[in-house]
């Protein structure tokens, strides 16, 4: 499946209180484009991904997801809603809904936002628990679930949307080592299909594998963006370069 | 000192037990009313409607403040007096009607902070998938927490059941109401205070009985 729209960013600000976090940030991204956003801590990566769904409240800036335009200056509550119901997010700690079981996670909101009926939603979990390879684990609920298990369903309620923009807030930041390998299969795989993403991670390798393009982040500004090879081979900002050698 | 009058409680224990039904309709009436308005004004206390928030406010600490058997006189022999289509609230209205004003703004009070208590992480999710305020209330935030709210709200429940002993002086006769004849007609009031006290007990022990399976049930989820 791919997703059709493009997204567009323009001049995106937001501070908390007196410190700006987001500083003017423009972005394009094209449909099924995998964008990896890195950079060093506190500099306005989660922030960024928030700002897109408004889980933070952009204080200025334009986002254009397809025909949505959604001005934060004249933002409506529908605007919101039909914003979060286009993009999807994976979050660094899960964030699954604690009293439903897998399966229910993924059908939650194709019943509840999507409308659709418990049968369809059922058949369309059947399937992404089986993708996700969470079929035998299908009826627990996340307390009784290892962390890659939790997070597969995380990936799998955020496929279910379809949606046109799928954000990954350090996927695998919270794992223990033993987990990170399969969640990272699971974005491997979403990732194949030309499923239009942004993913802020870590994970340098995965990053160069499967990203078309990588921002570097810095101080809530996007300083320097290019293809994996060149960003991560021919880093061209001092900051970019100071960045990749601590991480390497 | 002299000997209980076991024949005399023996006999009496079928009459009392007739009264149950009454005092259980009233409790239970009282309770799912009281968990409604409860529901309604720990979420107003969240969310701040403005103004809305003010009466709210003022209503549980006015339910709070003040004891439930002067808001019971307030109700069947105050308000008839200043509104004239009240002339004759009966005893039983007045007295379901006390029980949940005085008990949701108590009920109202856990249950916010059961809300609070729900991880910050649900309510980003639910918002992340595209979940109307109501859907997310209704379908997480709420039904988690019921989990931790619930002991307390039971506590509350049995407390009603005994508050509804308090519908004798509305002129019901309930248990307590019946015993108090009883015992007027046999001058045997201890032994009919026995077993009135006997009867509440057992009530409340078979709804502590009740309450945890309720908890079982409940916890389900975070089984490991
Ligand atoms: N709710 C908030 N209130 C106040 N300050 C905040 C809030 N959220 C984030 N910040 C601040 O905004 C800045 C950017 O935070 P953000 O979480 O976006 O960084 P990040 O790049 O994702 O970092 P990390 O790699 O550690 O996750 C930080 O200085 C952080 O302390
Ligand atoms: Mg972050």
């Amino acid at each position: 499946m791919t997703s059709a729209s493009a997204i567009s960013i323009t001049g995106l600000n937001k501070a908390f209180g007196d410190t700006s976090v987001l500083k003017d940030i423009s972005l394009e991204i094209a449909p099924g484009e995998r964008v990896v956003v890195i950079g060093p801590s506190g500099t306005g990566k989660s922030t960024l991904l928030r700002c897109l769904n408004f889980l933070d409240r952009p204080d200025a800036g334009v986002i254009r997801l397809g025909d949505l335009t959604v001005d934060a200056k004249t933002v409506s509550h529908a605007d919101i809603l039909a914003l979060r119901r286009r993009t999807s997010f994976v979050f660094q700690n899960y964030a699954l809904f604690a009293n439903k079981t897998a399966r229910e996670n993924i059908m939650q909101a194709l019943i509840t936002v999507k409308g659709q009926s418990k049968a369809d939603a059922y058949t369309r979990a059947a399937a992404i628990l089986d993708e996700t390879g969470l079929t035998k684990r299908a009826d627990a609920y996340p307390a009784a679930l290892s962390g890659g298990q939790q997070q597969r369903v995380g990936i799998g309620r955020a496929m279910a949307l379809d949606a046109d923009l799928m954000l990954f807030d350090e996927p695998t930041s919270a794992l223990d080592p033993e987990w990170v390998g399969e969640v990272l299969d699971l974005m491997r795989r979403v990732a194949e299909k030309r499923q239009t993403m942004l993913i802020v991670t870590h994970e340098m390798q995965f990053a160069r594998e499967i990203a078309d393009r990588i921002l570097f982040m810095s101080d809530g500004q996007i300083v320097e963006q290019g293809p994996p090879e060149q960003l991560l081979e021919n880093p061209q900002d001092k900051r970019t370069k100071a960045f990749l050698r601590r991480v390497a | 000192m002299r000997a209980l009058d076991l024949e005399y409680m023996w006999d009496l224990l079928p009459v009392l037990i007739g009264y149950i039904p009454l005092t259980l309709f009233m409790a239970l009436i009282g309770m799912a009313c009281a968990l409604v308005l409860a529901s309604f004004m720990a979420v107003e206390r969240i969310f701040r409607v403005p103004v809305l928030d003010l009466f709210v406010r003022l209503f549980i600490s006015f339910f709070r403040g003040t004891p439930l058997l002067v808001q019971l006189f307030l109700f069947y022999y105050g308000l008839p007096q200043v509104l004239s289509f009240l002339t004759s609230i009966n005893g039983v209205t007045a007295t379901i009607m006390g029980l949940t004003l005085h008990f949701s703004a108590y009920m109202a009070e856990s249950i916010r902070a059961a809300i609070l208590g729900v991880d910050r992480s649900q309510w980003e999710a639910s918002q992340a998938v595209g979940m109307t305020q109501f859907q997310m209330m209704s379908q997480i935030i709420l039904p988690q927490a019921a989990r931790v709210a619930a002991p307390t709200l039971v506590n509350y429940f049995i407390d009603m059941i005994k508050g509804t002993s308090l519908a004798f002086t509305l002129g019901v006769t309930e248990l307590m109401g019946a015993t108090q004849k009883e015992a007027a007609g046999s001058f045997l009031y201890f032994e009919a205070f026995l077993v009135v006290a006997a009867i509440y007990w057992i009530i409340v022990e078979a709804l502590a009985f009740v309450q945890r399976h309720l908890e079982i049930y409940l916890n389900k989820a975070h089984a490991r």
